[in-house]
């Protein structure tokens, strides 16, 4: 589907500990060393997709809105300058607000090869296209040699973690076995990140007696009360008929099963999306809108806007844990699917990567699946292509938000 | 009990001590006996109607308004008297947050008090 590992890592010969990874200049190590193009309003869409077609480590993210939104932009940039991307092409027609020359800006001085064009400049579709590809050869061949290869182990990696389509077994195998596996990445001395504070309704304490540290309390209590007051006003929790016809009953046991997959490590804070956690362990991101004039932005509408936030947050591998099943991929950072349902396993196996159900029937522990996690893990991220991947699945969504980071700059429009 | 009999009997997981409902792991496909692991030891409860894997059976009479407990924590509460070995679910056991909870379809999960016109 356009791609091919040619341009993957190579593994060492004691490849489960140690692999090689792309050193950028901020000290970050990409486990992928991909082109990325970015369009920056949906009449470019067409124009942008037609570039990476059949191109290698080439991949399509982009923002439909003609008016431009800070937290898109941030989305964006964080995207842009994630330590699996190692060039940037950015796309515009021409008449929108986002801007194209401010993204290849800022990638540039992320010590990063950009380039951008408008396609109204170029004289229309087929023009942009040629322009496009030649622009993304020579980004490619550019960022073959630009970066020093390292060598990179588990205590370097940054794995994000969802749920979504869960059932009765999401909370008792998939999600558990992900938590013993951020246990041991913590341990490796790793970052590990969850989110999807609408899915912890129910569990203030719970979340409150796992804080590092007094600041983390309070910080977990505000993300909880913010969600809380969200679900409140829209009306809406984190649940959907397939939950329901899955056994789960109610948002509280929903979120007690989604809560499952942070482990058992204290809870180092709460970030924002497009920001980084600061230091390595457990984080919490929290990607629920905060008031704002407008309303606008939904917290999580579909399970690929929660993906992008985990990859925009540094993670170089996401997991997803299903208990009905998907069929999502996403784009700069490897997906790897997971369920603890047998039955989901077996039907939908050409784009399951990883089976938990035997924590179920007995016939492993979930300590010894959380070990075969690590090793799925540290496959992939020594260049072994996830499901999802081989597919040819990179779905992405960015929408209009506003969320308040003071810790961050206004992106394109400060 | 042998390991034939036993891969034979429907399974259930009893999360934490204190709950009062437990997790099905295989279909029961007929009203019986479900065997019941963890929580407070291996014993049986008679499923009063066929469950799906991943719903819950109750473990003990719990009284209208009453907290349904799985992973230890209230997960809602009883919006009837359940008996012990009945099925748990949007028909009995509401949210305590979520007001539309009461209103889906039992046993798809759908929303009915969605209009399309």
């Amino acid at each position: 589907m356009g791609e091919d590992s040619t341009n993957m890592p190579t593994q060492t010969p004691t490849a489960l500990t140690e692999w090689t990874a792309w050193l950028r200049p901020d000290g970050r190590k990409g486990i992928r060393n991909l082109v990325l193009v970015i369009y920056t309003v949906e009449c470019a869409r067409f124009v942008a997709h037609e570039i990476a077609r059949n191109e290698q480590d080439t991949q399509v993210i982009g923002f439909s809105g003609c008016y431009d939104n800070a937290y898109a932009i941030r989305l964006m940039l964080a995207l842009a300058r994630h330590p699996n991307v190692g060039a940037v092409l950015s796309v515009g027609l021409g008449c929108e607000y986002t801007q194209p020359g401010k993204i290849a800006e800022v990638v540039r001085d992320s010590g990063r090869p950009a380039e951008h064009f408008f396609i109204q400049d170029l004289g229309g579709t087929r023009k942009s296209i040629q322009q496009g590809k030649e622009l993304v050869a020579k980004l490619r061949d550019d960022i073959r040699l630009r970066f020093r290869r390292v060598s990179m182990t588990p205590g370097d990696l940054v794995v994000g973690c969802e749920c979504g389509g869960s059932d009765g077994t999401s909370g008792l195998a998939g999600n558990p076995v992900v938590g013993a596996f951020f246990d041991k990445l913590v341990d490796a001395g790793g970052t590990a990140i969850f989110e999807e504070i609408v899915e912890m309704i129910g569990l203030k304490q719970v979340m409150h007696d796992r804080a590092a540290s007094p600041e983390a309390a309070a910080a977990l209590d505000a993300a909880y009360e913010k969600a809380l007051s969200y679900c409140q006003s829209v009306r809406q929790y984190s649940t959907s008929p397939g939950n329901f016809a899955g056994g789960l009953t109610t948002i509280e046991e929903k979120s007690m099963g989604a809560f499952a997959k942070s482990g058992h490590r204290p809870i180092q804070g709460v970030i924002k999306v497009a920001e980084q956690p600061p230091e390595p362990g457990l984080w919490l991101l929290d990607s629920v809108p905060d008031p704002h004039f407008m309303q606008f932005g939904y917290t999580n509408p579909n399970d690929t806007e929660g993906l992008m936030d985990l990859i925009a947050a540094g993670s170089h591998v996401i997991l997803f844990v299903t208990g009905r099943g998907s069929v999502i991929g996403s784009p700069v950072a490897p997906l790897i699917k997971i369920t603890g349902n047998a039955q989901t396993y077996q039907r939908m196996i050409e784009d399951m990567d990883f089976d938990a159900s035997p924590v179920l029937h007995g016939e492993a522990t979930i300590e010894q699946r959380a070990d075969a996690l690590m090793q799925e893990i540290v496959s992939v991220a020594s260049g072994m292509a996830s499901k999802p991947e081989k597919l040819g699945h990179r779905e992405y969504f960015i929408m209009y938000k506003h969320q308040d980071t003071p810790g961050l700059k206004e992106g394109c429009r400060a | 009990m042998g390991i034939l009999q036993m891969e034979k009997k429907t399974k259930a997981i009893q999360i934490h001590c204190d709950d009062n409902v437990a997790t099905l792991i295989d279909d029961l496909p007929s009203p019986g006996a479900v065997s019941i692991l963890g929580g407070v030891g291996a014993r049986d409860v008679i499923g009063t109607v066929s469950i799906q894997a991943g719903h819950k059976v109750a473990l003990m009479r719990i009284a209208e308004g009453q907290p349904v407990m799985k992973f230890g924590i209230p997960i809602g509460r009883a919006t009837r008297t359940i008996e012990p070995g009945q099925w748990v679910h949007l028909h009995n056991l509401i949210s305590s947050h979520d007001e539309r909870s009461g209103t889906l379809d039992l046993n798809t999960g759908v929303p009915t008090d969605s209009a399309y016109r």
